[in-house]
Parts: C-alpha cells; structure tokens; sequence
C-alpha cells in the first residue's frame, strides 16, 4: 500500500531544520553576554577584602622608584594606608599614621605602606613634605592596588598581620595615634 | 706704560663684552628650556581633558568635573603640554598611571572589544530580521485548498445511503 506524503508538508519540514543552526548560534551568543554580565555584576558586588582572608599580592613602587612586594614582608606587621593629596580626610590622620611609624619603626617588625590614590605627583610629594611622612610610599600606578582591594573611598587602612591575613579595615581616618597603636598592637603579642 | 694701560683697558672691556653676550645667551638659553604652563590655554588642555574620566567622580568628563582630583590633573595636563608633550604621550601618561578606564574610548584589547563588536552585530541582526519580517508580509497570503470532491463512489450501498441522506 503506498503512502502518499503531501507536498506541503516536505516544505514545512525544510523550513523548520533550516534556520535552527542560526537559531542556536543566537542563543548561544545571548547566553554568553548574560553570563559576561552576571560576572561582572557578581564581581562588582563583591565588597572589599575580608577579614580573615588573605589579602592579594601586590608590587608597590614608590616615589624613589624602588618596588616592594608584600609578600616579601611576611613575617612582619603591614599597615596600608590609601590616600590621596586632594582628600582632606586625610589630613586629619597624616599625623598620626607617621607618629605610629616612628614609634613601630625601630622594633623592624611593622611596615607601613602608603599607597596613593589617583593623585598627581607633584601634590602628592607635597603632601609628604607638608606632613613630614617619612614611611615607604608610593603611587597606585593603573588603579592596581585599589582595585585589589575594592577600596570604597580615601582614606582607608588595611592592617595585615605577619601571615599575610587581613586582620583589620578602617574605613575613614583613624581619629588618634591610639586608635592605631590598639590595632597594631595585639597582633605584634601574638 | 700709558699705552700698555690703554691697551690692557681695551682687552679687559673687550673681555667684559664677552663675558656679558655669553652670560646673556646662556641666560637666554635657559629661558627658552623653561616651561611655562601660564602660556598653554584652558582650550588646550580642556581638548585632551574631555577624553578623560578621572575614576574619583565616574562618568563626569574630566574638562567638566569640579572635584579638587580633576582639577590637579587639569593642570597635570597643563604642565605637559607646556613641557611638550604631545596628546597621545600625555594620554598613555594617565593610562600607565591610572588604568585604561581613565580613558573615554577604552581600546580594544580583552574584553573591551567586545564593545565594538556588539553594537554593529545587533544593528545587523536587526536589519535581518526586519528583512525577513518584511519579505513574510509581501509573500501573498496561502491558498485555501479545497477538499477534493469525493469521487463518486461505485458501491451500490455507499449511493444509495447518500441518496437517502441528499433527500432528508
């Protein structure tokens, strides 16, 4: 017995197989941006480094040229400080970050990092002068430093302790020399 | 003796002489290499200024942004330009200082290219789908095929069943 197929629905069948590979490759392209996209948002929602964690690694050149890599300074204390010559709060804490720093300073075992943020130089050389910091600083050259950090604003310290763990954040300048010394402190007993 | 003292008073001004057009060329010198930042006008700076973004205050050009930050590299750029630089050294300046994203039109490396890929993608996209959209509105509309008539059928009892429906 013969069973005759319609014409019509050869046609139809053609048409519907032919645009799927374009069909396929669409969606693949459109699934592909979304996941760009939730990525990027993901990343962007992440919040600054944690408490506890390890914070990234990271090569600072100073303004004398000379590069530091902190985790060459495992072993020791690292108080980084974010800031900027434009940023008047941190005016209010300059004082007392490089009054820290001469205090630690002949014990060898904490370092302090200045880290400046999207500054110019010649203000930025300034602002060391006028303040008479002493300690390692340097610029964040391409945003690298901060952006490891998802840093929110200027000033900002991050303490890290001698294995490389974040150990304390301050948002905002430190109000005095003590409230520095009673973070830096208890790390340096243990 | 008067003479020789002539003589030597002659040399000695001949000598000042020079020492003053060699002192007042080296001075000259040193004027023409020291760079003056007053001689380069906002217009200048502000036409290298609009192509960047200072990432303190995002989205605001730099020629327009009021932050204090701005205002430090405005003049950052004004300095440069004073020094001689050209717009693309003072660019890859700010770039190698503070990352791509001080840029307006970031380049097109990694996933920036993206940005220039895309937007032509979807226009071409768009006009393909409006094209099919369009030849399905010109194609005319299909045919309604009619039912074939039934052949008649050669079954005494099939015609004489229809014969009777016919007369209901």
């Amino acid at each position: 017995m013969d069973v005759d197929i319609p014409e019509e629905t050869n046609v139809e069948a053609a048409t519907r197989i032919r645009p799927r590979w374009g069909r396929i490759l669409v969606w693949v392209g459109l699934l592909t941006l979304l996941g760009i996209l939730a990525w990027a948002l993901i990343r962007n929602r992440q919040g600054p480094v944690s408490i506890g964690s390890q914070v990234p690694d990271f090569t600072l050149t100073t303004f004398e040229g000379e590069n530091i890599k902190l985790s060459d300074l495992k072993g020791k204390v690292v108080v980084l400080n974010f800031w900027a010559s434009w940023c008047k709060p941190c005016e209010e804490e300059a004082a007392d970050l490089e009054a820290a720093w001469r205090h630690y300073q002949p014990r060898g075992d904490v370092v302090f990092l200045g880290v400046d943020y999207v500054d110019t130089e010649p203000e930025a050389r300034a602002y060391l002068e006028k303040f008479d910091i002493t300690y390692t600083n340097g610029p964040d050259l391409g945003t690298r430093i901060s952006q490891a950090f998802r840093i929110t604003g200027v000033p900002e310290t991050y303490t890290i302790d001698q294995e490389g763990l974040l150990r304390h954040m301050q948002f905002g300048p430190f109000p005095n020399l003590e409230s520095i010394l009673k973070v830096v402190d208890p790390l340096l007993s243990q | 003796m008067s003479m020789l003292t002539k003589n030597s008073v002659i040399k000695l001004i001949y000598l000042l002489l020079i020492l003053l057009a060699a002192s007042l060329l080296a001075n000259g010198a040193a004027l023409a290499q020291e760079p003056d930042p007053a001689t380069i006008t906002d217009d200048q700076v502000n036409a290298i200024a609009k192509q960047l973004y200072c990432p303190v205050c995002e989205n605001i050009p730099l020629d327009v942004c009021g932050t204090q930050a701005c205002a430090q590299w405005r003049e950052l750029i004004r300095l440069k330009l004073s020094q001689g630089q050209s717009e693309a050294e003072i660019k890859a300046y700010f770039v190698a200082q503070y990352g791509d994203r001080v840029l307006a039109a970031p380049p097109a490396r990694g996933l920036n290219w993206l940005l220039y890929v895309i937007p032509p993608l979807a226009i071409l996209g768009g006009v393909y789908i409006l094209y099919r959209a369009y030849k399905t509105w010109k194609q005319p509309a299909p045919q309604v095929t009619q039912p074939k008539p039934v052949a008649a059928s050669s079954d005494e009892y099939v015609a004489r069943i229809e014969e009777e429906l016919r007369k209901r």
